[in-house]
């Protein structure tokens, strides 16, 4: 640790949430700043890139006030960090974790860096916990495992957070297991973190909670830091300290967006619809977090939330997302609009751990059989539907017609449970049920001995 | 050789600008700041170079110190790369976890391929000649790969060895020697020790290219009868987000018929990685009754990894997998996926200012990726015995949005044999492989014929055709039943229908869950052919005798028909005489 304190007084230039600093020689990339104005105010920086005798700089709150003549910059002398502690469980942070709660700030036991490490992929622990949700149409169809990365798709005005205030709710972990929640918000309305906050009351959940809270109307560029720090506290959390860590972050739009406007200011060459080259593995380094480690108790699970602009899965921030993630909840507008709820469109939703989760000693031996077999009748009733609208129901076939049948019941009983806490066990029940609509020799993707055993119709 | 050293004078991401570097060549590596981060070369303005860092980069600040010794980027190669699991710049990730924990801090170097020695059995004697290729001696690495100890060809951009090593052995050791001690010395004193080293962007050569005449067996109904690649040739699998493209690289990693897989997992998932590490030690490769792992490779560079690692990762899969071929095997080089290879390209281009291209990708994209495939061959090896050997690429690109339009899918289709395309609606309804059957494509077919011809049967290029021909129909179908419903078709028709659902039912869909299925024998996919064909046959003869439809479709035979992939191959073919029995 160096005494002596870099000082500058000489920003040249600024655009946007971005200072440029001449002569900062002393800086390295990734270091934080502090950035004094004429009036005395401080705020956050950190170093983007080092150009010969020039650094850029971008600041948390904004750069307005900031000025080239009076200003200075003070070099911090290291990277981001956050104070993590067992403390921190029950406590509200800012979207760069410092407290926002009133209360003194937490003694931490260590200072980590919010950017955090790659997990050694041989250092990883394959997922394999079932974690019961109480929804059908994940815990039955897209089954969610401890240590897995599983986004809510969703579209302006659904009710994502919904889901997840019911996920934080239900979620069950074996009896006597340490469990906490971090919330990472970003860009959320007062509206939204009040909800949140009743959310976690609701379900006694407070005081295994801790949150770190960037509203709408904070800084944009503050937003690149909050689910930083949000998993650098799950990672203590789970890795230290043996909790397993069910980690929501939302709404991941609003910080693709403070992304993109950083990139615009650097002048870099933009990528799809405006966004950044690098954005697919600027994500990468928020979902990869996720996971289980060989020797550690804990776990980190992730659910972060996304606006689809326009309800749009191939816009970037989705589709980069959903190749990161370990599968997606997709949420439906004509669902939602028929008032069902929760509104999941099973057939572009996956969770690709479900088998990790599920079989004989997880849930049942049939389950990949139903899941799959629910899934393709459902997609064949959906066709059957749409031949159904252009050539009415007289040419139907009565095979036909059941398809039909099945389409509606599986919308309405399946998936539009509620608010209904559902055990796997009533989950698959009621699959077999609506299965046994249609007739038995439809259903060969079912080994035969389960369809003779639980088929009912 | 000199060492140059210069100061850092920018840094962006993961290009670090140096300046006071005269003298420095393109492409060699240079070792940056205090805690001497791996950089290659790849630009030279004057007394000034770009470097690409393999390490994360953040911390580095103006003036620090950078070294560059002028080696090329190398990868070694030699026993112990079997099993193993290495990163984008081949430090092995399990004493890496030994060393530094569970998360990976950079600027730690390890040790390659020197943890352990090795029993040298030597074949070759004092006074014999030999010459780059020429096999000196063995080293049995585990149950199944006898790794080959091999002259060094020679290589134009390694100082190490730029003429070859030729000559008269001088001397020979034998018994139990560390990879870097000399096993076999010649007269003029050169030595060839276990391993060697080899510049990862530089193909290894070989005697001659031929051409692809076997099909690289996958144990895949789509992928070995519809759109066959041959051994040697390169297919790429395009396809959106939880298409599938993973599992069919998982898939044919444990399945296909290979003497080794080299598996690079580009910017992809760590859970993948550990699925692949935590199973392949258990499961068994169905030819030699062994675990798969011991054949296997992995070059893992997760997506959260520094990027410019991930843009030299495909490279060292391509070495490690040439060197396999040299010693005569066939080897499979599995990539997912090549656009995050793409991508990494991108970002370092853009950070070094280069004028972009199409999507903001560099101009040289399609050159770089066509060289990169071109490593793909079946090949007659350097050196004595005459060894064949190959490297079949299978490389999985992501277009983003899914849209195959986008450059790389692009300029991967210029240069791939086959196809495999990928569909998210088929995908959406559980039907996996979700291959699209209608855009995918193979261009080996034609020269594979006659494998199908004289090893499997008489027949089986027939049926094929026959299976494709169904398809075909069955699509025209569908498009008139979507207009005037099904009920408004003839018999025949329907029945045509029907069974272009059981094809894709039962004969293309097959799933890595379903345990008697999940590999399928050449022997089960021909009998599963001659069954659905059969059955159509004689369907249509009972059809044109006033039999109903319903009624065939509700016979117990059908029904049988539909179980078919239920049947484990090693018994299929007696099951599938029984079935066309009861057709009769
Ligand atoms: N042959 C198969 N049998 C059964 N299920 C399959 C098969 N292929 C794919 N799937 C299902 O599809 C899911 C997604 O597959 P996969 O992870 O390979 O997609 P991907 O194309 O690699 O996606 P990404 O580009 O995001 O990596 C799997 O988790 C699995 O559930
Ligand atoms: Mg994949």
């Amino acid at each position: 640790m160096t005494l002596l304190t870099y000082e500058y007084q000489s920003i040249t230039g600024i655009s946007g949430p971005l200072i440029f600093v001449e002569g900062a020689a002393a800086g390295s990339l990734g270091e934080m700043v502090e950035v004094c104005l004429s009036t005395g105010e401080k705020r956050k920086g950190q170093i983007l890139q080092m150009m010969e005798g020039l650094a850029v700089v971008q600041v948390l709150e904004g750069t307005s006030g900031i000025d080239t003549v009076s200003s200075k910059i003070i070099l911090k002398g290291e990277t981001a960090k956050i104070g993590v502690s067992l403390d921190m469980l029950g406590r509200f942070f800012n979207g760069h974790g410092e407290p926002a709660d009133g209360i003194s700030p937490i003694i931490p036991a260590a200072r980590l860096e919010i950017n955090g490490l790659p997990i050694n992929p041989a250092a990883r622990d394959k997922p394999a916990h079932f974690i019961q949700t109480g929804i059908s149409t994940i815990d039955g169809l897209n089954t969610l495992v401890r240590g897995q990365k599983l986004p809510i798709f969703s579209g302006a005005g659904l009710p994502a957070n919904e889901i997840a205030a019911q996920i934080v709710r239900q979620a069950k972990v074996a009896g006597g297991e340490k469990f906490s929640i971090v919330f990472g918000a970003m860009g959320i309305t007062s509206r939204e973190a009040f909800f949140f906050k009743n959310a976690f009351e609701e379900s006694g959940a407070v005081e295994r909670t801790v949150a770190f809270i960037n509203m709408a109307e904070d800084p944009a560029i503050e937003r690149l830091f909050t689910p930083r720090c949000a998993l650098t506290a799950a990672e203590y959390l789970a890795f230290e300290k043996g909790h397993h860590v069910l980690v929501i972050l939302t709404d991941m739009t609003s910080y693709c967006e403070a992304l993109r406007e950083i990139g615009s200011a650097r002048e870099e060459i933009p990528g799809r619809r405006g966004y950044p080259g690098y954005m697919y593995t600027d994500l990468a380094t928020i979902y990869e977090r996720a996971g289980r480690i060989k020797g550690k108790e804990g776990s980190v699970t992730l659910i972060p939330i996304l606006t689809m602009p326009d309800d749009d899965i191939t816009h970037p921030i989705a589709d980069l997302s959903g190749y990161i993630t370990e599968g997606q909840i997709v949420l439906s507008r004509p669902l939602f609009r028929k008032g069902i709820y929760p509104p999941v469109d099973v057939l572009p939703s996956l969770s690709r751990l479900m088998n990790l989760g599920i079989g004989r000693e997880k849930t049942r031996d049939y389950h990949r059989g139903a899941a799959d077999q629910l899934y393709s009748a459902y997609a064949k009733s959906r066709d059957t539907r749409r031949l159904s609208a252009i050539i009415g129901e007289e040419g139907l076939t009565d095979m036909d017609k059941r398809y039909l049948k099945f389409a509606d019941e599986f919308e309405k009983i399946f998936v539009g449970q509620g608010d209904a806490d559902r055990s796997i066990d009533e989950t698959l029940k009621l699959g077999w049920k609506i299965l046994s609509i249609l007739p038995s020799t439809e259903l060969i993707r079912i080994r035969e001995e389960f369809v003779e055993k639980y088929y009912t119709g | 050789m000199q060492t140059i050293k210069g100061a850092i004078s920018g840094v962006s991401g993961s290009t670090v600008t140096v300046k006071g570097m005269d003298g420095a060549r393109m492409h060699t590596v240079a070792f940056v700041g205090k805690d001497g981060l791996l950089g290659e070369i790849v630009r030279i303005h004057g007394e000034q170079v770009v470097l690409q860092v393999y390490e994360d980069t953040t911390g580095l600040s103006i003036g620090k110190e950078v070294v560059s010794c002028g080696k090329p980027l190398t990868v070694r190669l030699g026993p112990g790369l079997l099993s193993g699991v290495f990163d984008g710049i081949q430090r092995p990730l399990e004493a890496l976890r030994l060393k530094s924990g569970a998360f990976i801090k950079k600027g730690v170097s390890l040790d390659v391929l020197l943890d352990k020695k090795w029993e040298f059995i030597p074949r070759v004697k004092k006074g014999d000649a030999v010459e780059p290729g020429d096999v000196v001696g063995i080293v049995r690495e585990n149950q199944i790969i006898e790794h080959k100890i091999i002259v060094p060809p020679p290589s134009v951009s390694s100082p190490l060895n730029k003429g070859g090593i030729r000559g008269v052995v001088k001397e020979v050791r034998k018994g139990v020697i560390a990879g870097d001690e000399p096993v076999v010395i010649l007269e003029d004193g050169s030595a060839i020790s276990l391993y060697q080293e080899w510049p990862v962007r530089q193909p290894r050569p070989f005697k001659e290219r031929l051409s692809p005449n076997a099909p690289f067996l996958t144990g895949q109904r789509i992928f070995d009868v519809l759109f066959p690649v041959a051994e040697g040739g390169t297919a790429i699998v395009p396809g959106g987000f939880g298409t599938g493209k993973t599992i069919v690289e998982q898939t044919l990693a444990r399945y296909a018929k290979s003497d080794i897989i080299v598996y690079v997992g580009c910017g992809e998932r760590g859970n993948e990685m550990t699925e692949i590490l935590t199973d392949f030690p258990k499961l068994i490769d169905p030819s030699t009754g062994l675990p798969l792992i011991l054949r296997t490779v992995l070059i893992v560079n997760t997506s959260n990894m520094p990027v410019a690692a991930r843009e030299a990762s495909i490279f060292i899969g391509a070495t490690v997998a040439e060197y396999f071929r040299d010693m005569g095997y066939s080897v499979a080089l599995m990539i997912d996926s090549i656009s995050r290879w793409a991508e990494a390209l991108r970002e370092i281009s853009s950070r070094m200012e280069e004028m972009p291209g199409e999507e903001g990708y560099p101009p040289y994209l399609a050159t770089r990726l066509g060289n990169f495939y071109e490593r793909a061959g079946k090949v007659k090896c350097l050196g004595n015995n005459n060894r064949t050997g190959s490297v079949t690429i299978i490389s999985a690109v992501s277009p983003p949005g899914g849209d195959f339009s986008e450059p790389v899918t692009q300029a991967s289709l210029r240069v791939a044999g086959a196809l495999w395309a990928l569909d998210t609606d088929l995908a959406y309804r559980r039907h996996f492989p979700a291959v699209d059957w209608n855009k995918s494509f193979s261009l080996y077919y034609n020269s594979l014929k006659d494998w199908f011809l004289k090893e499997v049967a008489e027949d089986a290029v027939l049926l094929r055709d026959c299976i494709m021909k169904m398809l075909e129909r069955e699509g025209e179908l569908k498009e008139i039943v979507q207009v005037i419903g099904l009920e408004a078709l003839q018999d025949v028709d329907r029945l045509t229908m029907e069974l272009g659902r059981i094809v894709k039912e039962v004969f293309l869909r097959q799933s890595v869950f379903n345990e008697a299925d999940a590999f399928c024998t050449m022997e089960k996919q021909y009998w599963m052919m001659k069954c659905i064909i059969q059955f159509y046959n004689k369907a249509k003869d009972a059809i044109g005798k006033g039999v109903y439809l319903e009624k065939i479709l509700a016979s117990p035979v059908a029904t049988r028909l539909m179980r078919m992939q239920d049947i484990p191959s090693n018994v299929f073919k007696q099951r599938a005489r029984e079935i066309m029995r009861e057709m009769e």
